[in-house]
């Protein structure tokens, strides 16, 4: 029996150790070589860029004098479409998500429309820029304003935040679902005071990282017909505007070398704004999932 | 079924062939608190419990054992309409809670649960302070008197005020499972329930944290009725006063076997399958 043994069992020690330790080789080399390429855009932009980031270039408006020119309009139309478009698609994607989740009936209607929105996450965003002309622009009559660039802008990033809510909401365990209906609580109660405040982390993580993708497309705003040239602060929703993508792509499309530097200022604060985000989404996770777990 | 006017009635004359009948005519006879006439509850196509007759006696603790799968767990969850939030589940039969079928059309599952509370298997704390899981109830049934003293005694019942009365704010999962689990009790006690139903309250405690619970299930009795599905029978035979044994029938469907006094279920069972089952021949 003994001898038998020998012969039934190859272990091979040592080859599954070393392909053991060749794949986590590779995970590594994949994971540096990200890093690495993005390590090189940043020192990249930043070289060109950095010289350009300082007081005037912030408050000065755009200029064919590359020397006075700055992104005022643009960085403040950023913001604007940035507060705008929170304000339209976040109540409306944690509305569908919660109505998705706790409220559908379980029926083919409701896994169709979950398939659905699941594929409009994957619908190009020029895409939406044709609906928002057609739509927001031209029917609705709202010009090339903010807030029909905001409304194009919520349109988009509404999946991601349906879909990053859905998620969040589905990983509230039922048995805190159970813990509520127990004591005497409605539906809208636990959906308010249980799940909602559980899934909150998840939820504002999605919203936040979907309004970062929002802030850096350019495809919708051009095809809505948001202008390159703003000599003035936007005010107010019905104001025509640009926004900082667009005015890095105004200024790249220019022949002389030193609006290509000022393109890279415009990417050093684009992605100051767009890191600026992603932290408070970290901030906002960090201090959520402290609380709740 | 025999009609049932609402209202006035006692709970205890809705009388139905029950297999308790015989224990109840020995001690004085305790008004029923809830009782279950021909329960049946099918999840989608599969029956899970056929015809269940039961009759729970007031501020007495039933215990429902029996081996897994036999429905236990199911009935204990028909009994608050728990089951309601299973989409595929059907219900068919009558729970009469104080006069009246919780499956009645007029009846509002929140009102109800508000008097039947439920404990859970794994504790389930909300992830929010002890003093807010407490609170929860209360506040969503527009409780309006001091909400600290409700607090505070709903912790002193369950025995757990003592060990966070100083840390009220603390977050209910910092606590330790068996902590947790009086938390769980406490916040069902705040709503100041009539019943309370257990459902195997501590398979996931230790066994130290199990006699604490036990202890706390003998003294909430004074107080409340309490049903509490166990796996295990020797803390059937601790902390209940009857007991009821399910076992699965020919069609796997659960089915109630016997119901009576403790003691004598588990000395004297009148029927074979449960001495088989208490002398651990099967389950």
């Amino acid at each position: 029996m003994t001898q038998d043994a020998a012969t039934r069992w190859r272990p091979r020690i040592r080859r599954r150790n070393a392909i053991g330790r060749g794949f986590a080789l590779l995970t590594i080399v994949s994971t540096l070589l990200g890093i690495a390429v993005l390590i090189a855009l940043l020192i990249d932009v930043f070289g060109d860029g950095g010289a350009q980031v300082d007081g005037h270039f912030l408050t000065n408006y755009p200029s064919r004098f590359p020397e006075d020119a700055g992104l005022r309009s643009a960085l403040l139309g950023t913001l604007w479409m940035l507060v705008l478009t929170a304000i339209i698609a976040f109540p409306l994607g944690v509305g569908a998500a919660v109505y998705l989740e706790e409220y559908a009936p379980n029926n083919w209607l409701t896994r169709f429309i979950q398939l659905n929105i699941a594929n409009l996450a994957g619908v190009p965003s020029v895409v939406y820029g044709l609906l928002g002309l057609g739509l927001f622009v031209r029917w609705f009559a709202l010009g090339r304003s903010l807030i029909a660039g905001a409304m194009t802008m919520a349109l988009l990033i509404l999946p991601l935040i349906i879909v990053a809510s859905r998620e969040a909401i589905r990983a509230v365990p039922d048995s805190q679902r159970e813990a509520s209906y127990a004591l005497g609580a409605t539906r809208w109660q636990t959906v308010f005071r249980t799940v909602l405040p559980a899934a909150g982390g998840g939820i504002l993580t999605g919203t936040i990282l979907a309004l970062a993708r929002a802030i850096g497309e350019t495809a919708p705003l051009i095809t809505i017909g948001a202008l390159t040239f703003i000599a003035f602060d936007p005010t107010g929703p019905m104001d025509l505007f640009t926004v900082l993508p667009i005015q890095i792509f105004n200024w790249v499309s220019l022949p002389q070398r030193e609006f290509h530097d000022l393109a890279a200022g415009g990417i050093v604060i684009l992605l100051i704004v767009l890191l600026l985000a992603n932290s408070i989404a970290l901030f906002v996770r960090f201090r959520l999932q402290r609380r709740f777990d | 079924m025999e009609a049932n006017p609402t209202g006035t009635r006692k709970p205890d004359v809705a009388a139905s062939p029950s297999a308790n009948d015989a224990a109840q005519a020995n001690g004085p006879a305790k008004p029923d608190v809830l009782v279950t006439e021909d329960l049946k509850f099918w999840y989608g196509k599969m029956r899970a419990l056929s015809g269940i007759s039961l009759k729970i006696p007031q501020h007495e603790v039933m215990a429902i054992i029996g081996p897994s799968g036999c429905g236990k767990s199911t009935y204990l969850r028909c009994l608050n309409r728990m089951n309601d939030l299973i989409a595929s589940a059907r219900v068919e039969g009558r729970v009469i809670f104080d006069g009246e079928d919780i499956y009645a059309r007029n009846v509002d599952p929140v009102q109800m649960r508000r008097r039947i509370g439920m404990v859970f298997q794994k504790p389930n704390p909300f992830p929010k302070s002890i003093y807010d899981n407490v609170a929860y109830g209360p506040k969503v049934n527009g409780y309006r008197g001091s909400m600290d003293d409700l607090v505070e005694h709903s912790l002193r019942q369950a025995a757990l005020w003592d060990e966070v009365k100083d840390d009220l704010k603390k977050s209910g999962l910092e606590l330790s499972g068996g902590q947790q689990q009086r938390l769980c009790i406490a916040r069902a006690l705040a709503v100041e329930p009539d019943v309370i139903l257990m459902d195997e309250p501590c398979s996931a405690l230790d066994p130290i944290a199990t006699t604490r619970i036990e202890d706390l299930i003998r003294e909430l009795r004074e107080n409340y009725t309490i049903v509490i599905v166990t796996h295990n029978m020797q803390q059937a035979a601790r902390v209940s006063d009857r007991t009821a044994f399910f076992m699965v029938d020919e069609q796997s469907s659960g089915t109630l076997v016997e119901v009576d006094e403790t003691q004598r279920l588990f000395t004297a069972p009148s029927d074979q399958r449960t001495e088989d089952y208490i002398t651990g021949r099967f389950g």
